[in-house]
This record gives structure tokens, C-alpha cells and sequence, in this order.
């Protein structure tokens, strides 16, 4: 570790842009005090990893509908309360009598619908490879259980697309370790074929300084290249189960990314089969989509084309008691990290 | 006496009456404890302090303690960390119809209890019944009053750049106990709340060490907030170093899978003690000598630099603000 870090301090050179695609990596980044123990010529840029970061607003409004509406219970992870909508937000809804469940998992969801087979109960799917699987297995036991009053609202994402849409944005990506420990390293050997390199990274402070000073070192040499710096989570086949699981439920479709646009085939949605656990399908939900304005720089932030601080909500309208953008609701979002650890030296750095 | 508290047990008769008598005195009792409209003792000489503190912790029971000793610790701490020792409490309680009359005697037992290893005296109570409902269970508030026995001035507008922080014993076990008590997330781990009376260490310290600048009881909102609070009304910075902020593995291991910042969470029974740093180890080995503050460690020191703010030396060499207190984690603690 001691000699990872001599490596990232000591870097002197062209500028090295590293995106971290995880949320969870911005966040232990920050937590950890890394960006202090880089040169100044390594610069890290905090990409579109986080599930709530990337939820568009008008998902938020479906579920907002849907608990206004069709009255159902709203059964969601704590980080998506907080965002707003265009219309309304679920905390404004709750404040007026709506009922939102937080859930650590979506197995609380779908035995708390088991229980109460009175309410329409749904879950709001939303994640990347990783979370995906465990809601499918909600769905899975719903099926099997005959369970009539659970459905989920998909906005489940995936990220090889993204990967190819932000290639230009950095010379070497941190891949989410997590993810890949689903889906394996075969994505990563993909972008490598089209010249992108990355390393996947673990979590722990020795695993993070072991991948960027690997990228750095690699980056030096000047051929793409990848290296997989968490082999002990993640193998090259990464979980068949899990994958197979998703594809007998799930398939890809467009899908839209908050502050960056539609990519295509870049989400999940229930197959047609499961339709019965579609809540769009189930509650007929009417067309959110509605232009979305504000001033706020978030889309620009998570393609890492500029750093929170220089949006002009910054710190200012937008703080994490009062989200603006989705980038300042939840912990693992850039916003919200450089707010809470950021300005100990040079700006947030 | 009937098993099930009614309303009738709350309105002054005798059914109260045989409450007092069977329960409250038969466990708090002492010279100065009345059933007269107020007690009355001997006046210390000097000056008091005198404190309050409610208590709705849910749920009432908890691995370690329960709402009974919480509501003593809560309010001799109080009274404590101002350098004086208690001496009289009063407690008053709101029970709702139907509360078990064996629960009322376990809290009741667990009150006299921790007020005999206290050094404390229970000397008046008031007891309200409320319909089903009005209330969940049973709240207590205290109040008491204390003596300041050496010339002490404690403030957390005192701490000074360079004085080192002391934290009493490893922290977040509290709050971590009663999430687990709830059992909401289904998480099972042997956490136990540190809930405990800490007069005697904390005029121990400030008897030895007179020139003490801060003693805080760390409840809710923990150690964190405690040191943000302090930063504050101090103007002041500190930099607390991560590997030395004392954890349970356990309280680690919940935290961890829950993404909760363990010097966030509630503590009991720990004080953060803020002395001039030469006085440090002396502080320790006092602190050393009780079994409650046996753990207590140096975990950072105040600076001059980042003022309002803590900021932490990471496991790897890295330095971090600890985000700032506001979420509301968990309501209901104590």
C-alpha cells in the first residue's frame, strides 16, 4: 500500500483523468481523504454510477402517481425519497398522506405486500448489475407465491453502454468492482478491444490506492490496457446465476439517464410475461415525460465535464437538506461528496 | 395489586397510593423519599447544578439497560459533566393504561438500582396515566440536582487549541443496541447499550485535574455531534485520528452493513474530556481505574486550523471532514 501511495504522490506528467463510475467509490474516495494523496497531475472525475443520481425526474413522478392516485404504498431504498420530480417529491407526498415505506431490500417489499393483501404495494426498482438480481428474486417469490398486490416501477440500468458514451471523458476508467462481480470482466474487455482502458477496483482504502496507482502506471506505459485489481470478488465468468436469473425475467430496453439523455439499450424492463409485475403495465401509468429545467449542472457533472463546485446551485440553493439535482441527495452521489468532505484543500479537491 | 395499570392508578386515590408504596418506594426508597407534596433535604453548601432530561426510549427493554436506568444515567451524566456530583433526583412518569405492573417494577428496581451505584437520592415522583394510546408504553423525566464540590469551571465554549480529547470507552453502542432491539433490519449481534452512571470518573478526573476544560456526555446524536458542538462554541477545529476512535467489532460490523458512522450514533455511558495536553495521560489513568470509563482513549487533539470544523486522519493516511451532524439516524434512542 505504502508503495501504491508513493507512486500516486510522486506522479509527474501528463495529466492522468481517472472516472469513477461507482458511487460508492466517490463516496470512499472522499471518506477515505484519497484526493490529497494524489499528484497534482492525476485528476479524478466522478462519472454516472450512482442509482439515485441517474433516476430521471419523471420516474420520480410515476411513483408519486402511483401512491397519489392508485393509492398504493410506495416501498422504496431511503436515498429516493429525497429526490425531486418536476411535479412533486415523495416527501412531499408523504407530508400529504401518501404512504412511503423505506425497505433495505426488496424482499422486505415484497413480504410486507405478502402481509397485507389488502394494498397494492410497489417497489421501485431502480439499480445497476448489482442490486438487479435481488429484485428480480422479490419478483421471482411473488410469482411463486402467488402474491396478486406487488409489482415494481423498472428503471433499472446497466452500464456497458454508458461506458462507451463517456469513453472520451477519461483515459482510464476505476471500474465498480460490484458491478463486475456480476457480470464479470467481459464489458471491461470490450471497451479494451476499443482502445478504453480501466482497472476494476475493490472498496477498502488498500484497494483503491492499488487501482489508481495500476492505472497510473499503466497509463505511463501508454497502451490500452486492463487490469482486474479485486480478483478476490471479482472472476472472469463474474455470477452466471445471478445473469441467467435476470435474463428469465428481464431485458434490455432504452433507458433515460438524468442529466445525460437517452442511451439506448442501456435498462431493464420486465418481459412481457411478468407483466403482471409491471406497475406501468399494471396502473396504466399515464406519459411523465415533460422537458426538464433548471439550472441546475448535474447532467454535465455525471459525464464529469465539470466538478460540483463550479455549478452555480452549488452550496447554495442546492445543499444535501435541500437537493436541487439528484447529485446532492444521496451519500454516494458527487454532489453530495464534495459538499460533505470537500473544501479541506484547494476547492473540494 | 391487579397486574395491568389502570387509569384509576393515576388519579391520586388509593390506587396510587398502593402504587407508590408497592412499587416506587419499595425500590427508590431513602430518608428523604415522600409522598408528601415535596421533599425536603439539607441544602449543600455552594454551588448546584441542577438538570432535566425525558425519556421515550422505544422499545423501553433493551440488551443492557432499560428506560429506568437510562433516565438516572441521562440526567446524573447531565449533571456531572458541569464538574458537580449529583445528589437528589425527582422523576415523574407517564404510563399508558394497560402497561404491565411487573414491567413497572422491573424499571422501577433497575431506577433504584443504578441510582444506589450513582451515589443518588429519588426523593419525590409524580405518576400520570394516559388512555391507551396517548402514550407508547412509558415515558420518564427526570430531574436532579447536584453540588459542585471543587472549585470547577467546565464549558464547551473552554476547549483550547492544542488540549487533547478523550472519549471514555468505545462508542455508537447504544444507539447501535436499541436498532438491534427493534429488530427492523434483521440483523442479528451480540451489541449491549453502555448505558452507565459516570459521576465518579468525571469528578474524579476534574478533582485531579482541576484545570480541565471540556466534560460532554455523548447521548444523542453521539460523539460527532458532540465534537461538531464543541468546534462551534469553542471556535475552534479538531482532528481526531479514524484508527483510534475505539469501536466495537460487532457495533463496526452492524454500522458497516447499514452505512451508519459509528460516532453518529447514540452512546450512554461515554464522556468526551477535553484537558490541556499534559495532562493527558494523567486523565487516562484516572479514567483507567473505573470500570465504566476503563476503555477511555486519546482520540484527537483541537487545532487552531479549520475552525467549526473535525476533521479526521483516514486509516490510510488521508485527511477527511467528518460530514457534519444533522441526519436523523434514529428517532427514539432515549
Amino acid at each position: 500500500m505504502n508503495e501504491a501511495a508513493t507512486v500516486l504522490k510522486s506522479y509527474k506528467g501528463p495529466k492522468i483523468r481517472i472516472m469513477e463510475v461507482c458511487g460508492t467509490h466517490t463516496h470512499e474516495i472522499f471518506k477515505l481523504g484519497i484526493r490529497q494523496l494524489l499528484s497534482d497531475d492525476i485528476e479524478l472525475i466522478s462519472g454516472p454510477g450512482c442509482p439515485v443520481c441517474v433516476t430521471s425526474a419523471d420516474y420520480i413522478d410515476e411513483a408519486c402517481w402511483l401512491a397519489r392516485e392508485k393509492e398504493c404504498v410506495i416501498t422504496t431504498f431511503g436515498d429516493l425519497v429525497k429526490v425531486p420530480g418536476i411535479k412533486s417529491s415523495m416527501i412531499k407526498e408523504r407530508g400529504q398522506g401518501a404512504q412511503i415505506n423505506v425497505v433495505y431490500s426488496p424482499q422486505d417489499a415484497v413480504l410486507f405486500a405478502e402481509k397485507n393483501p389488502d394494498r397494492e404495494v410497489v417497489f421501485l426498482s431502480v439499480g445497476f448489475e448489482t442490486t438487479t438480481p435481488s429484485d428480480v428474486i422479490a419478483v421471482k417469490y411473488a410469482k411463486e407465491k402467488g402474491i396478486k398486490n406487488f409489482s415494481i416501477l423498472t428503471a433499472n440500468k446497466t452500464m456497458p453502454r454508458a461506458y462507451e458514451v463517456l469513453a472520451d471523458s477519461t483515459d482510464c476508467y476505476l471500474y465498480p468492482g460490484h458491478v463486475h462481480a456480476i457480470t464479470g470482466t467481459a464489458d471491461c474487455k470490450a471497451m479494451l478491444a476499443k482502445g478504453t482502458s480501466g482497472v476494476i477496483a475493490g472498496f477498502t482504502g488498500p484497494e483503491l490506492l492499488t487501482a489508481l496507482a495500476v492505472a497510473v502506471k499503466k497509463c505511463q506505459e501508454g497502451e490500452p490496457f486492463l487490469v482486474n485489481c479485486y480478483p478476490r470478488v471479482v472472476r472472469e465468468e463474474g455470477a452466471p446465476a445471478a445473469m441467467r436469473l435476470v435474463n428469465e425475467f428481464m431485458e434490455p430496453c432504452d433507458a433515460l439517464w438524468r442529466g445525460i439523455g437517452v442511451i439506448p439499450m442501456s435498462g431493464m424492463k420486465l418481459r412481457d410475461e411478468f407483466s403482471e409485475f409491471d406497475a406501468r403495465v399494471k396502473f396504466a401509468i399515464p406519459d411523465m415525460k415533460e422537458e426538464y429545467k433548471t439550472p441546475c449542472r448535474c447532467g454535465e457533472v455525471l459525464q464529469g465535464k465539470i466538478k460540483p463546485f463550479e455549478c452555480p446551485m452549488f452550496g447554495k440553493a442546492c445543499i444535501p437538506d435541500h437537493p436541487v439535482g439528484a447529485c446532492m441527495v444521496s451519500d454516494e452521489g458527487a454532489c453530495s461528496a464534495y459538499y460533505l468532505y470537500g473544501g479541506l484543500i484547494d476547492n473540494g479537491r | 395489586m391487579e397486574d395491568k395499570i389502570t387509569l384509576s392508578h393515576g388519579s391520586g386515590g388509593h390506587k396510587t397510593s398502593e402504587l407508590i408504596a408497592g412499587i416506587f418506594k419499595k425500590n427508590l426508597d431513602n430518608e428523604y423519599f415522600t409522598a408528601d407534596d415535596a421533599a425536603v433535604m439539607p441544602a449543600p453548601e455552594g454551588k448546584i447544578a441542577m438538570s432535566t432530561d425525558g425519556f421515550i426510549v422505544s422499545p423501553w427493554k433493551f440488551p443492557g439497560g432499560n428506560i429506568g436506568k437510562l433516565s438516572v444515567c441521562g440526567t446524573v451524566n447531565d449533571i456531572a459533566c458541569m464538574g458537580a456530583r449529583p445528589l437528589y433526583l425527582t422523576c415523574s412518569y407517564v404510563i399508558e393504561e394497560g402497561f404491565a405492573v411487573s414491567d413497572l417494577e422491573e424499571i422501577a428496581k433497575a431506577m433504584g438500582e443504578t441510582a444506589r451505584k450513582a451515589g443518588v437520592k429519588i426523593v419525590a415522583g409524580d405518576t400520570k396515566v394516559a388512555g391507551k394510546g396517548q402514550v407508547d408504553g412509558l415515558f420518564i423525566t427526570t430531574a436532579g440536582v447536584g453540588v459542585i464540590e471543587n472549585e470547577v469551571n467546565l464549558s464547551g465554549a473552554f476547549a483550547k487549541p492544542g488540549d487533547s480529547i478523550i472519549v471514555t470507552g468505545d462508542v455508537g453502542r447504544h444507539g447501535c443496541a436499541i436498532l438491534l432491539a427493534r429488530d427492523e433490519y434483521g440483523i442479528e449481534a451480540d451489541v449491549t447499550s453502555d448505558c452507565a452512571p459516570l459521576a465518579d470518573p468525571a469528578l474524579a478526573v476534574v478533582s485531579k485535574i482541576p484545570e480541565t476544560h471540556v466534560i460532554r456526555d455523548a447521548t444523542r446524536g453521539g460523539v460527532g455531534t458532540v465534537l461538531y458542538e464543541i468546534c462551534d462554541a469553542s471556535d475552534v477545529g479538531i482532528e481526531i485520528v479514524s484508527d483510534d476512535i475505539p469501536v466495537d467489532p460487532a457495533v463496526r460490523g452492524v454500522t458497516g452493513l447499514l452505512g451508519l458512522e459509528p460516532l453518529y450514533l447514540a452512546c450512554e455511558g461515554r464522556l468526551v474530556i477535553i484537558v490541556p495536553s499534559e495532562f493527558e495521560d494523567k486523565a487516562i489513568e484516572i479514567l483507567s481505574a473505573y470500570e465504566e470509563t476503563a476503555g477511555a482513549k486519546i482520540i484527537g487533539r483541537v487545532t487552531d486550523d479549520h475552525k467549526g470544523k473535525v476533521v479526521m486522519k483516514t486509516s490510510i493516511g488521508g485527511m477527511t471532514f467528518l460530514p457534519p451532524p444533522g441526519k436523523e439516524l434514529l428517532p427514539r434512542i432515549c
